[in-house]
């Protein structure tokens, strides 16, 4: 037990009032970052941290500085859900499932406990990976690195495996959608031969699409001109607003155990491997899809449709940062960022880091625990406040909406080209709601489609161009032969079904 | 709470731009609005690391009026951020910080730019290369290693690096001219990526940069078989308990004469005055002058030359050459 006592070394570290008080403004800055979509966690880490390099030089003071940035993260994870289920915008990537039925729960007037669902699951998936971080950190570390390119493509193949059939739409229209996103991820370099592909010596088009900008548009602009043809108004704006509906929504959720377990275990593993947030939040939407007794109804408002991506994308979002600490590979975009912020405080990330630095490893894990308690009463108390927003006519709230989603796109990378390119989404975003292809498969697809090929043809390289590299051995034999069950599971039950009813 | 949380952003803002007190100097140019720092690559990496260090150091010892603030621009291996400098003639309010890719990115892609369209100010760094290979692999010497890969054939050893025709590929095809061995090169995203590849034994090999793949080797999973430069390093101090960087032996002495560095080195954009390069010269000089940078550097084993003025850009022009004899060799220039 060993840990335990590192442990509570950890929390004499972590629980000093300095370090609180630290922790709140994080959070809060965090929140507000993630709710205006485009100013990223990434961004805000970024942003800050030269501020906190006087702090690391104090003593103990590097543990201060990680709690700040790392509680701005939390806040981040927590903050992103708010504009999914109110407006249908997702304030950052991984929020992009909570959107499937976050925003119907919200039109019905059940935001508040859209809302209470997505932070209270958020909080379960964020406790149960640090757990596993507390008390596995060494096996789990090993098991990393056993991933080489062919087992990263396995994994990226099962989560697009697992989005077939997910949405609403026929799957014919859903690998359209993925298809289209494929192409636009491959717009830029080729990370593999050097040379530049599709962008037409158009210097704006060398680094590609950022699936940043495509999900501001798709999502915020589309979502603000369907409103726009179908009338002004919001729907769901009798919802009920007091502090009643947190406790209403948790007795509901204990019914939920076995998805936010399922959802927690792909969220770890996930985050380790490293795949991040966004993967895991649609892996986990997916699988609880399929193996839900409620799937028929997910994307029509049910709860567990909401529970399954925010419990998936904070246990991902949280353990990405055990990679970080323990092979330097960052999990995530803000787990990059602090990752250059250690090296900066003279801490080295590596194998060595927990038995050379257990002051300052010991303490940040058990920030952890504290920073996501204190998220989770922050955002809980704020719930009431966030619910009232959609009482505001939309006359007031869509310009707001709209000048917001601007910026955001212009943050991303400074250029007003991004700004066009998001109008430009929303149009897209707009025809795709109207033929009724789902958007999500084409963010998906834009999100991972450049790192699926990258590991592929890496795959490839080592295997001399031999694709029964994919079957090589029991870890990536499994993962592939799992994506290829999920990607044929429409055809597969109904031989099943047929067979048993006869 | 969301009140508090509007009420908290002035206060960040205020505290961001702190270091921007407005007296005015009595004599030489100073920025009068906040400096872009461009970083052509993406979070993460080392010229990054490096960029975000020079950010915190300047912030931390008030080194300029203004603020700096470090924008990534990495698209096309960094043609985004060269071309946005190109395209910015006479703004002194923009610096970027380069790695090989001034050289290699235009030479392998074609892109219509070169280094005579930025403005050299400094070079900071040298960055070094080191040879390394799984600690669980049996050779001891570089030269038992490239036999044993020549003896297997081509393509049965796997050779990892960061991107494609850069350099660390570059150098994979100066070793495979010089020792007859062949690689299968496998590029990937990050060095920190690169360095975990070979200790899971993804790849046999790597020329990782020394701050990538340092906590491994003191972990005892690499072991570094030589360092691709005329002399060994100067850190003394040891890394882990038998070895010092200083140990590495040269691969020119393993009779393997490849000499590699990478340049770290800091430009503004084309068309600024004399007075404008010379204001970043000092400033950058502060910041090699205390103690985060001296650590930072050791931490690292870089090779602390550092140039500026006209011996800075004869070296840089000198280097231009180089790469464009190296890549031409090994087949990477862009079909004109």
């Amino acid at each position: 037990m060993a840990e335990i006592q590192a442990l509570f070394h950890g929390f004499s570290v972590a629980f000093t009032p300095f370090n609180l008080a630290l922790m709140m403004a994080g959070i809060l800055m965090g929140v507000l970052i993630g709710v205006l979509p485009g100013l990223g966690g990434a961004n805000g880490v970024a942003i800050l941290l030269p501020l906190t390099f006087a702090m690391a030089n104090q003593p103990g003071g590097a543990t201060s500085a990680i709690i700040l940035l790392s509680c701005i993260y939390w806040g981040a994870l927590f903050g992103g859900a708010i504009t999914s289920i109110l407006f249908n915008i997702p304030g950052e990537p991984w929020s992009v499932a909570t959107t499937f039925d976050g925003y119907p729960m919200a039109q019905q007037g059940r935001a508040g406990e859209a809302l209470t669902a997505a932070f209270t699951s958020s909080f379960v998936g964020a406790f149960i990976a640090v757990l596993m971080i507390t008390f596995l950190a060494p096996l789990v570390a090993k098991f990393a690195l056993r991933f080489g390119p062919r087992e990263y493509f396995a994994v990226y193949l099962l989560t697009f495996c697992s989005f077939i059939g997910m949405t609403k739409s026929p799957p014919s229209k859903t690998l359209a959608a993925m298809m289209l996103g494929f192409a636009l991820a491959a717009v830029g370099q080729d990370s593999m031969t050097g040379a530049l592909r599709m962008t037409f010596d158009q210097v704006v088009l060398f680094k590609g699409f950022d699936f940043l900008i495509a999900v501001i548009g798709l999502f915020g602009i589309g979502e603000i001109l369907i409103t726009l043809e179908e009338g002004l108004a919001f729907k769901g704006m009798q919802g009920k607003i007091n502090m009643k509906v947190v406790m209403q929504t948790w007795k509901q959720l204990p019914k939920y155990w076995k998805t936010s377990i399922r959802s927690s275990v792909i969220g770890c593993w996930m985050g380790i491997t490293p795949g991040g947030a966004t993967p895991a939040s649609f892996m986990g939407y997916g699988v609880a899809k399929r193996m839900s007794p409620n799937g028929a109804n997910f994307g029509k408002g049910e709860m567990e449709g909401v529970v399954a991506p925010e419990t998936a994308a904070h246990a991902a979002g949280t353990s990405a940062l055990l990679p970080m600490l323990t092979l330097g590979i960052p999990g995530s975009p803000t787990a990059a960022v602090l990752l250059g912020g250690l090296l900066i405080w003279g801490l080295q990330p590596g194998p060595l880091l927990f038995q050379e630095k257990p002051d300052f490893v010991w303490g940040l894990i058990a920030s952890m625990y504290l920073g996501n308690i204190a998220g989770l009463i922050v955002v809980l108390t704020t719930v009431p406040l966030f619910a009232a927003v959609l009482r505001i006519p939309f006359s007031i709230v869509a310009p707001v909406i709209l000048v917001i989603c601007a910026i955001g796109a212009y943050t991303v990378h400074n250029s007003m080209f991004d700004v066009w390119m998001m109008l430009v989404f929303g149009v897209v975003g707009y025809v795709f709601k109207k033929l009724d292809y789902p958007l999500a498969p084409l963010v998906l697809a834009i999100v991972l489609g450049d790192r699926a090929e990258e590991s592929f043809r890496q795959a490839l390289l080592g295997s001399g161009g031999n694709l029964a590299t994919f079957f090589d051995n029991a870890l990536v034999g499994s993962i592939t032969a799992l994506a290829l069950a999920m990607l044929f599971w429409g055809p597969i039950k109904l031989v099943f079904s047929r067979l048993t009813g006869r | 709470m969301k009140r508090n949380a509007i009420r908290k952003l002035p206060g960040v803002l205020a505290a961001l731009f702190a270091t921007g007190t407005l007296t005015a100097a009595a004599q030489g140019w100073e920025p009068t609005k906040s400096v872009e720092f461009v970083v052509p690559a993406g979070t993460g990496g080392g010229a990054d690391q490096m960029a975000r260090l020079i950010q915190g150091i300047v912030t931390k010892h008030n080194l300029m009026k203004q603020p700096m603030v470090v924008v990534n621009k990495g698209g096309g291996a960094g043609a985004e951020g060269f071309m946005d400098m190109k395209g910015s003639k006479g703004d002194p309010h923009k610096i970027i910080i380069t790695l090989s890719n001034l050289f290699t990115t235009p030479l392998a892609q074609g892109t219509p730019f070169s280094w005579k369209d930025l403005t050299p100010v400094k070079m900071m760094a040298l960055d070094q290369f080191v040879f390394w290979v799984n600690s669980a692999a049996p050779y001891k010497t570089a030269k038992e290693y490239t036999d044993a890969a020549k003896a297997a054939g081509p393509g049965k050893f796997k050779m990892g690096g960061t991107g494609a025709k850069q350099e660390d590929q570059i150098i994979t095809v100066a070793v495979e001219k010089i020792t007859g061995a062949k690689f299968t090169y496998i590029p990937y995203k990050g060095g920190g990526e690169v360095a975990t590849q070979l200790v899971g034994k993804h790849v046999d090999s790597t020329v990782n940069n020394p701050i990538e793949a340092v906590e491994q080797w003191r972990a005892g999973n690499l072991r570094p078989l030589c360092v691709f430069d005329d002399k060994p390093m100067i850190y003394k101090t040891k890394v882990t308990a038998t070895m010092a960087w200083s140990d590495i032996p040269t691969c020119k002495s393993q009779g393997m004469d490849v000499d590699y560095q990478m340049l770290r080195g800091i430009f503004m954009a084309p068309g600024v005055s004399k007075e404008q390069t010379g204001y970043y010269v000092g400033v950058l000089k502060k910041v090699m002058d205390t103690q985060e940078w001296k650590d930072f550097m050791e931490k690292g084993a870089f090779s602390q030359t550092t140039m500026q003025g006209d011996e800075y850009t004869a070296w840089v022009a000198k280097e231009e050459k180089r790469h464009e004899g190296l890549m031409a060799e090994a087949g990477f220039l862009a079909k004109k």
